[in-house]
């Protein structure tokens, strides 16, 4: 009974702060209310028994993916009274849109198909059971390769981030460290020849 | 038995997210950053099924399977960002109607 409670309080927060981050006209607004949608779907997935899921959710997403949002939403001076224009001509095309593909998938999804007597819920998890070192022995013996290319695609991610945003400045002096390193003496010091006076007179 | 709530329940919440997310897209065209944040809602709605299906069927492969597309996605932020970011300082401006320099 409290499962199904929270179960309607946290999906109704969470549809109602999803239709916040379409609806609001401040980016900064869209993107706190994004982090509460996170953060509810991450209550979600916890009442599913996905703790480790539901925890990762909250620290990759609203603990990094949301804040980098936030800091580029903050660094673009927007303005954004003009990019709402057109929000009530695109309106009743996204409404129509929208309800009539939730209208479908609700059809197919409904109680019919997908019920509790099709579906009947999983028998509660025993005592001591880790939801992390069940995904744990999934990631690392079945998995394994597919971990290794994660790990690819997000180092590639973090290079072509840096390699995009990464900007050379002109006129600004810095060290060239490699120039200083290979620097000789014959580059620093130049010795002249200069005949003394009194060489002269000798000879 | 502790939990009686039907899959259909689950299925139906995130389809509404999706549903949501596609409204997004279509109301904000404009705004390249909304866009961006309800491409993360759909993809929240498509994690929120796998892991509903995981726990209905007794399967922790989907679970797997939403970690990997969690990394997808954090990537997938943050070159969209970075891309941003060079947008908007080559054009001033991230307005998609001005973009359009690609066009005949």
């Amino acid at each position: 009974m409290v499962e199904q409670i929270l179960f309607y309080v946290i999906s109704t927060v969470l549809l109602g702060s999803a239709l916040g981050v379409i609806s609001v006209k401040n980016s900064v607004h869209a993107a706190l209310l994004l982090v509460l949608t996170f953060f509810t779907a991450a209550q979600l997935w916890i009442l599913l028994r996905a703790e480790f899921l539901g925890i990762a959710l909250i620290l990759v997403y609203v603990g990094a993916v949301m804040v980098l949002f936030l800091f580029v939403v903050m660094m673009l001076d927007v303005n954004t009274e003009h990019l709402k224009e057109g929000f009530a001509r695109y309106l009743p095309a996204g409404l129509l849109v929208a309800a009539v593909m939730a209208a479908q998938m609700i059809a197919v999804l409904g109680a019919r198909h997908f019920g509790l007597d099709k579906f009947a819920p999983q028998a509660e998890l025993p005592a001591g059971y880790s939801n992390t070192e069940e995904l744990a022995q999934l990631l690392f013996s079945k998995y394994l390769i597919a971990v290794e290319v994660a790990a690819l695609v997000l180092t590639v991610a973090v290079i072509a981030a840096v390699t995009l945003t990464l900007r050379k400045r002109e006129g600004v002096r810095t060290q060239n460290v490699a120039a200083q390193i290979a620097v000789k003496p014959s580059d620093r010091l130049r010795l002249l020849k200069i005949p003394s006076e009194g060489s002269e007179v000798d000879s | 038995m502790s939990s009686s709530i039907p899959l259909s329940h689950f299925l139906t919440v995130s389809a509404l997210l999706f549903c949501i997310a596609v409204a997004g897209i279509f109301i904000n065209r404009k705004n390249v950053i909304i866009l961006l944040m309800s491409i993360e809602l759909m993809l929240l709605a498509v994690n929120t099924n796998f892991i509903a299906f995981s726990r209905y069927l007794g399967d922790a492969s989907g679970q797997v399977f939403v970690f990997f597309i969690l990394t997808v996605a954090a990537a997938e932020a943050a070159i969209g960002l970075a891309i941003l970011v060079v947008l908007f300082r080559s054009r001033g401006t991230i307005n998609v109607e001005e973009l359009d320099s690609l066009k005949g």
